[in-house]
């Protein structure tokens, strides 16, 4: 990907300035250099929906319009992007139109994932406004003949203060198209505390539209001619269709055709199933109901979460492929004070989000496809389109929509592929839906894990070892760990401990996994702030001194992974102490009530939480206040922001408290919400949020605050009554004390 | 097909489906009123919320023979402009993130509020407790409907 630099991330960029058609100025970068030959005839076209955008558009009727780049999954991009543009334009938010994008080349890579839409288009639509704005400006100093240097540019206008004239940039639109585009370099960025609208609260600019149930969603999508369609997988991952009744299910009311579909063995792509049409949805999912296939099942039928987890004990007995291995640990832990010894585990979990996957594709008159569809990344949804249909990248568009939900579940583009596959067999536009049942059943789950803990403490009363035997999943691959199944070498507490070993032995499944909010981090973080926890108890010590004392003294270490290059102890301890101070962290609580704490870093975030919680006698648990403190750098929109952090604790919590995907011979067991639950307002805790905006480059927030919240949750269940939870979800355990 | 005549947001609406077909779906399909969503299709999410005679109910468990003559209210025409005070409280508020399960959260709300113009935090959370957010909009959708309550009393006097 990019090469990340002191200033977060670089990229070749390419500026270009192109009149409108009938006047107006357009500018935007580009990000591939083969973009500049398509530039001007794309922007010839003004046709919005299929015509590819630069970032700004201003007509000299005085409409600016700001491009939203990338997908909008409920993570608030389709307004913070735009915020940053408007900030450098020097225009008032309320005054522009903000623009989906369309799939398109020049707007460079356009994603939803790894918190990396703020830390990857920051600086360079910072540019992209502030570029405008000097054009403007240089326009209005040769309408009027003075310096450029006597303007101001202010709320959508250029104003000349000694003389009192203003023009507004749409009057200004037509000449500030004839410029030459000033170098970037050249150009004056705005000091932090000049922004009026960076770090304001700016609520989400499809909430008119999304309170009065506008068609903003995947599955809310219509064209002329349009079928519905279902599509039925093997309940065991990658099972084929020997036989299906697809003569009586052509008989049925309202169903237009049904056909199997060979499918490829990719398990993220199209996988062998039986599309069926209809006039409605309805008519299609009632012949679902009906559907009778005969699967021919190669593989994985006889596997189970209880076989895995026997296999994951048993491999413990054994050694693992060692990832690390700092000072001897052995020796160590012999010679430790104290040893303390634990095995975690936490089970496969699902993204469940509340739209359902779907899409839409329809054949076109080239021999191409067009697709509009939730995902979160497009760029892979036409690669996979391409692939799969062995057609041309060129030949398929791709649009997006406003997403019901994504949480990682929607990188995958497998619905999308098999909208694509069925409207290219059947020749019509074709929308896919799939059913609840469907969406859990055929998922990338998070993964399940096992960690078989030893830390040693020494005479000091200091963490001296600390020995992980990770076991985790591949798909059907015993040696390499499936998507997101990984633990970086570097993680936490690698390099703060003299005596580190990091064990992994990965077992053969059936069972495709894949990134999930905060991928690897929200199961790790589980582990390794519980353990600790149990290690700084072990040792006599406060859990937050000991935590404070562990990361030592300030000073910035390597990162845990290209994405997160540098670690600094400082920025971390700042979030632990504030959020210690905040939550009146050690203050006196009745029996059956306990705070815990947890950080953790990740997505270049720092994040530390503290929960309070009481335990009925009972059992019952209740979560009633989580304290929140992140340094994510500078906040683009505190609204938002806040709106993230609130969701992370009540997504971490549910996650940790109620959730287990479990597999028996093979197939997923839990089907709709009555099995498989999320978290309901009345058990929502308080969220305090707090923020260090450190003048760090800032990063993304949709996931850094999730990890920390399930083990704060359980040490928490700790303090309050003494057990300790070594095993998610917390639901399975009974918690009653006396 | 069987043929249905519909009263939905003060308007009759003819439609042609099988008796058998889930509200939700006339309401998606024929009507193209897609405010109102798919979740569950079993009634477990609220998603899919509208009235029935100004009674929430799951659009997903109400098969269209069944609801003839009942005025059917869906978010769409909650309010001629998007003006009801949950609807601005909402905007207010900023409490969608996805917004998938919102129109579901609004209609639920709007119901509470018809019987009870000034319900406590809890009465709001038992209320609401049928209705999912993924995204965990909770602690916004609350505020957002005690304030509305509010609005919708200084309105009154």
């Amino acid at each position: 990907m990019n090469t990340p630099s002191a200033s977060g991330f670089t990229r070749r960029e390419f500026l270009r300035v192109s009149a409108l058609t009938g006047g107006g100025f357009a500018l935007g970068f580009a990000a591939l250099p083969s973009a500049l030959g398509q530039s001007a005839a794309a922007l010839d076209n003004t046709a919005r929906q299929f015509t590819p955008n630069p970032f700004i558009r201003i007509t000299p009727d005085g409409v600016i319009t700001l491009i939203a780049k990338n997908p909008e999954v409920g993570q608030g991009i389709k307004t913070s992007l735009p915020m940053i543009i408007a900030e450098e334009l020097e225009v008032d938010f309320e005054q522009v139109v903000i623009e989906q994008a369309a799939l398109d080349p020049q707007l460079g890579a356009q994603f939803a994932g790894g918190s990396l839409s703020t830390p990857m288009n920051y600086d360079l639509l910072r540019k992209a406004g502030a570029t405008a704005r000097t054009m403007l400006i240089e326009a209005a100093a040769q309408t009027w003949d003075v310096p450029a240097s006597e303007l101001i540019a202010e709320r959508g206008t250029v104003f000349h203060r000694a003389s009192g004239r203003r023009l507004t940039y749409g009057e200004l639109a037509t000449k500030a198209a004839t410029l030459p585009v000033p170098d970037e370099n050249s150009l004056r960025l705005k000091e932090p505390d000049e922004f009026k609208i960076l770090g304001s609260r700016i609520g989400g600019v499809d909430n008119p539209a999304i309170v009065t149930g506008q068609a903003l969603f995947g599955i809310d999508q219509k064209v002329p001619g349009m079928v519905h369609a279902v599509y039925q997988k093997c309940p065991v991952f990658g099972g084929k269709v020997r036989s299906a009744n697809l003569d009586q299910l052509k008989g049925m009311p309202g169903v237009r055709d049904a056909f199997v579909l060979e499918g490829t063995s990719n398990y993220s792509g199209l996988l062998p199933g039986v599309a069926i049409l209809a006039d409605s949805t309805w008519a299609s999912f009632r012949a679902l109901k009906a559907l009778r296939v005969e699967w021919e099942i190669a593989n994985g039928a006889d596997q189970s979460s209880a076989a895995f987890a026997a296999a994951a004990v048993d491999a413990a007995t054994r050694d693992g492929n060692v990832l690390r291995n700092d000072g001897d640990t052995s020796a160590a832990i012999d010679e430790a004070t104290k040893v303390v010894t634990a095995a975690y585990d936490y089970p496969y979990i699902h993204h469940a989000t509340l739209e359902p996957m779907n899409a839409m594709a329809w054949p076109t008159e080239e021999g191409g496809i067009d697709v509009l569809a939730p995902t979160q990344t497009p760029q892979g949804a036409q690669d996979l389109v391409a692939q799969t249909l062995k057609l041309p990248k060129e030949k398929i568009r791709i649009r997006f929509t406003r997403i019901g939900g994504g949480f990682g579940r929607r990188l995958g583009n497998d619905y999308v592929v098999e909208a694509a596959a069925i409207a290219q067999h059947a020749g019509v536009p074709v929308k896919v839906t799939w059913t609840r049942e469907q969406d859990t059943q055929h998922g990338f789950y998070r993964p399940a894990g096992w960690h078989f803990l030893r830390a040693g403490i020494d005479a000091a009363g200091n963490l001296s070892a600390w020995h992980d035997h990770f076991v985790t999943v591949g798909l059907n691959n015993a040696k390499d760990p499936g998507r997101s199944a990984g633990i970086s070498p570097g993680e936490f507490p690698a390099r703060f401990v003299p005596n580190l070993r990091l064990e992994q032995t990965v077992l053969n499944t059936n069972i495709p996994t894949g990134p999930l909010r905060a991928p690897g981090s929200n199961a790790l973080a589980f582990v390794l702030q519980s353990f600790l926890d149990e290690v700084a108890l072990a040792a006599g010590r406060d859990p937050v001194e000991f935590r404070l004392a562990l990361l030592g003294e300030d000073r910035q270490l390597a990162g845990s992974s290209a994405q997160a290059p540098v670690y600094s102890t400082k920025r971390m301890k700042d979030v632990i102490a504030l959020a210690a101070e905040k939550s009146g962290w050690g203050k006196s609580l009745p029996r059956g009530s306990g705070q815990g704490v947890a950080f953790h870093f990740s997505h270049r975030g720092y994040v530390a939480e503290v929960a309070e919680v009481s335990v009925a006698q009972d059992g019952t648990l209740k979560v009633h206040r989580v304290t929140v403190v992140s340094d994510v750098g500078p906040i683009m929109n505190l609204s938002g922001a806040e709106n993230q952090i609130e969701g992370s604790v009540i997504d971490g919590l549910s996650g940790a408290w109620l959730q287990e995907i479990t597999i028996e011979q093979g197939r997923v067991v839990q089907g709709n919400f009555d099995t498989y639950q999320l978290l309901r307002g009345v058990d929502a805790p308080q969220v305090d949020v707090h923020f260090i905006q450190s003048a760090n480059p800032p990063t993304g927030l949709g996931e850094p605050a999730l990890p920390p919240l399930p083990p704060a949750v359980c040490n928490a269940i700790f303090a309050a009554t003494g057990h300790r939870i070594r095993s998610l979800p917390i639901r399975k355990h009974d918690l009653r004390w006396s | 097909m069987p043929r249905y005549s519909l009263n939905v947001n003060g308007q009759n609406r003819t439609v042609d489906v099988p008796a058998d077909t889930p509200l939700l779906w006339v309401l998606r399909d024929t009507l193209e009123l897609v405010g109102t969503k798919y979740g569950c299709g079993v009634g477990l999410c609220g998603s899919c919320t509208i009235h029935l005679n100004g009674v929430p109910t799951r659009s997903c468990q109400a098969l269209v023979s069944t609801v003839a003559g009942l005025r059917i209210t869906t978010i769409e025409g909650l309010s001629p402009d998007g003006t009801h005070p949950l609807q601005k409280a909402w905007i207010a508020h900023d409490v969608p993130q996805c917004g998938y399960c919102q129109a579901g959260q609004i209609m639920t709300a709007a119901a509470l509020l018809q019987n009870n113009p000034a319900p406590s935090d809890d009465e709001i959370d038992g209320a609401l407790a049928g209705n999912l957010c993924r995204c965990g909009t909770y602690l916004r959708i609350r505020n957002a409907v005690r304030d509305a309550a509010t609005a919708s009393q200084g309105g009154a006097q």
